[in-house]
């Protein structure tokens, strides 16, 4: 089975046999392949009906939920890893989404498109906004709402005490070269964080 | 209930199908502390049961169902069961690969033993000396079918509403007996509204004279006035304000109000007709104990109100599916029974189906309800016939 290129360097960070919740699983791909290969238990959220049918289908755990709705009905800290790809762009809200997978999640694993990226800067400087490979949707119909850049992500993260354990940040081949390392936020397409919320401490009996 | 007309010579009809009434010669304990010595079951079934008995599904009935799910009973039926739409060959709950078991539960007026029926100790019906019961009590008697039938284990369970409930006390009094739980329209427990729909329905019958303590049967008549405002009320839950709305708006039947009590407005029309239609075909003292059944129902009672401890003993799968209109087990309450599973670490899809009807939609063909219900038990047939 061949998995989507974003979705590999996921799966390094995934302890085997842990319980994870994947935001937005669209039809599973990523827990079918975690089940077949790290013996991952959990459950996908998806908005789309259709989707919804096809995990149903392939005999994944699929709720049917708008993440904008939060994840109230999660308890905290219940999953090891609760993992939201390339779908940050599009909440209301992605500094609350972020909040609650990381009171759900002991970890988390956020993804989303770099805005930072030269080929954006161009556009804009042309005076356009951005259509790339990786973000192929023109302003008028684009289900994205709130890009950000990696320093932007990075400053956020900083701000909220979010601890950041590891980051992949990938060009559209999906490597990380040299220039990256010089300039990440400028040749960054897919930027991909491990992250953990601050642990409240002192009250361990 | 509503029914659909069917063909019986259409594709995807089980055709004309005879139910069977199957003695249990068991004793059955029962949750109010009696014991039924033994019972009768009307029961229907379609398709055939492969050599492992591995393809069994059980369907569970709601508050007026029964065993009569698909098929006709005869050729010129104009009618055919209640899930028709929804059971047959190559319909969601596929009789070409599964076994497929509906029964008129232990209460009920189709023929089980039920208040209706004669009393052996007094050779009259029993009328309000027949016990009342509980979810779990039907589990128990359902169980003891199953193995009559030879059935240890089912696919799958299968149940909207109160049928709903049913499947979840299943998943969680047997669990070694359940491979599947698909739990639709349902509810963890009542709420205090819909206990105080019951209740209403309850007076109606209680209160109306011809009602006689139950025992009406003795005096050669029925409560039919208790009855049928017991079912108009039911009605009006059953279906959303915007359905009601769509399907009968305000409009008087005549081009002018008549200033009196008659039916003047096509809602009033409708309920008095599905009410007194419900007289015809249902028991009322059957339809007190159906109540009294959904409201007693609450599982997590027995593990500190806790609904995830109770999950926790379930080993199927779950399948839980709620439509957006249903405002009498609205999607919220399955939102309930799904977050449980999840606390509990049990398998669990939900499905939520955008709807009109409101309740009654679970009865209904809407293509991404019955995509979902034909993707899981395909998927099911699938595992089982590989392993066959």
């Amino acid at each position: 089975m061949n998995l989507r290129p974003d979705l590999e360097p996921i799966i390094d960070w995934i302890r085997p046999g842990s319980r994870i919740l994947d935001l937005g699983c669209g039809d599973g791909v990523l827990l079918r392949h975690l089940a077949r290969t790290r013996q991952v238990r959990g459950y996908g959220l998806e908005i789309d009906p259709r989707n919804v049918s096809r995990c149903v289908a392939a005999g994944i755990n699929v709720i049917q939920a708008d993440i904008d709705e939060g994840l109230r009905d999660f308890e905290s800290a219940s999953f090891d890893h609760v993992v939201m790809t390339q779908a940050l762009q599009a909440l209301q809200r992605p500094d609350e989404a972020i909040a609650e997978i990381l009171r759900v999640g002991k970890t988390g694993i956020v993804t989303f498109p770099n805005f930072g990226h030269w080929r954006v800067r161009l556009a804009l400087a042309r005076g356009r906004m951005p259509v790339t490979p990786m973000l192929p949707s023109r302003w008028y119909d684009t289900p994205n709402i709130h890009f950000c850049t990696v320093d932007d992500f990075e400053a956020l993260c900083a701000e909220r005490g979010w601890k950041i354990l590891a980051r992949r940040l990938l060009d559209h081949t999906h490597h990380e070269g040299l220039a990256h390392r010089l300039a990440p936020n400028l040749f960054t397409e897919v930027a991909m964080y491990l992250l953990e919320a601050p642990r409240v401490t002192g009250f361990a009996t | 209930m509503n029914e659909a007309a069917v063909d019986f010579t259409a594709p995807g009809s089980v055709g004309v199908v005879t139910p069977q009434r199957v003695l249990i010669d068991a004793p059955l304990p029962l949750d109010c502390g009696r014991t039924l010595p033994r019972h009768e079951l009307m029961v229907e079934t379609y398709g055939t049961l492969n050599a492992q008995r591995s393809n069994a599904v059980l369907i569970c009935h709601a508050l007026s169902g029964d065993h009569h799910a698909a098929g006709l009973h005869h050729v010129d039926d104009r009618k055919a069961g209640w899930w028709d739409n929804c059971i047959g060959p190559g319909k969601p709950i596929d009789t070409r690969r599964y076994y497929v078991v509906a029964l008129n539960n232990l209460g009920g007026c189709k023929g089980s033993t039920g208040p209706s029926s004669i009393n052996p100790d007094t050779g009259a019906p029993y009328g309000p000396d027949f016990p009342l019961l509980t979810v779990r009590d039907w589990v128990r008697s359902q169980a003891l079918l199953a193995d009559v039938l030879g059935i240890g284990r089912w696919a799958a369970v299968v149940g909207g509403s109160l049928g709903g409930m049913q499947v979840m006390q299943w998943a969680i009094d047997l669990p070694e007996r359940v491979a599947n739980a698909l739990v639709i329209a349902s509810a963890p427990q009542l709420s205090a509204q819909n206990i105080a729909f019951n209740e209403i329905a309850r007076q109606a019958i209680l209160s109306d004279p011809d009602f006689h303590g139950g025992r009406f049967y003795e005096h050669g008549v029925v409560p039919s006035r208790g009855l049928m405002l017991a079912r108009m009320i039911g009605h009006i839950t059953y279906l959303s304000d915007a359905a009601m709305r769509a399907k009968f708006g305000n409009d008087l039947r005549e081009p002018t109000p008549s200033f009196n009590f008659d039916v003047e407005f096509e809602v009033e029309s409708y309920l008095r007709y599905q009410g007194q239609a419900f007289v015809d075909r249902f028991d009322a003292n059957t339809y007190l104990l159906m109540t009294k059944a959904l409201d007693y129902f609450d599982p997590a009672r027995d593990y500190g109100d806790r609904l995830d401890a109770a999950f926790r003993h379930a080993q199927a799968r779950f399948l839980v599916i709620a439509f957006s209109s249903d405002w009498r087990f609205s999607p919220a309450r399955s939102r309930e029974i799904v977050k449980a599973l999840v606390d509990a670490d049990r398998d669990v899809s939900y499905a939520l189906i955008e709807s009109q009807l409101g309740h009654d939609d679970f009865l209904m063909p809407i293509p991404q309800y019955h995509d979902v219900l034909r993707g899981y038990l395909a998927r099911v047939a699938d595992e089982l016939e590989a392993r066959a």
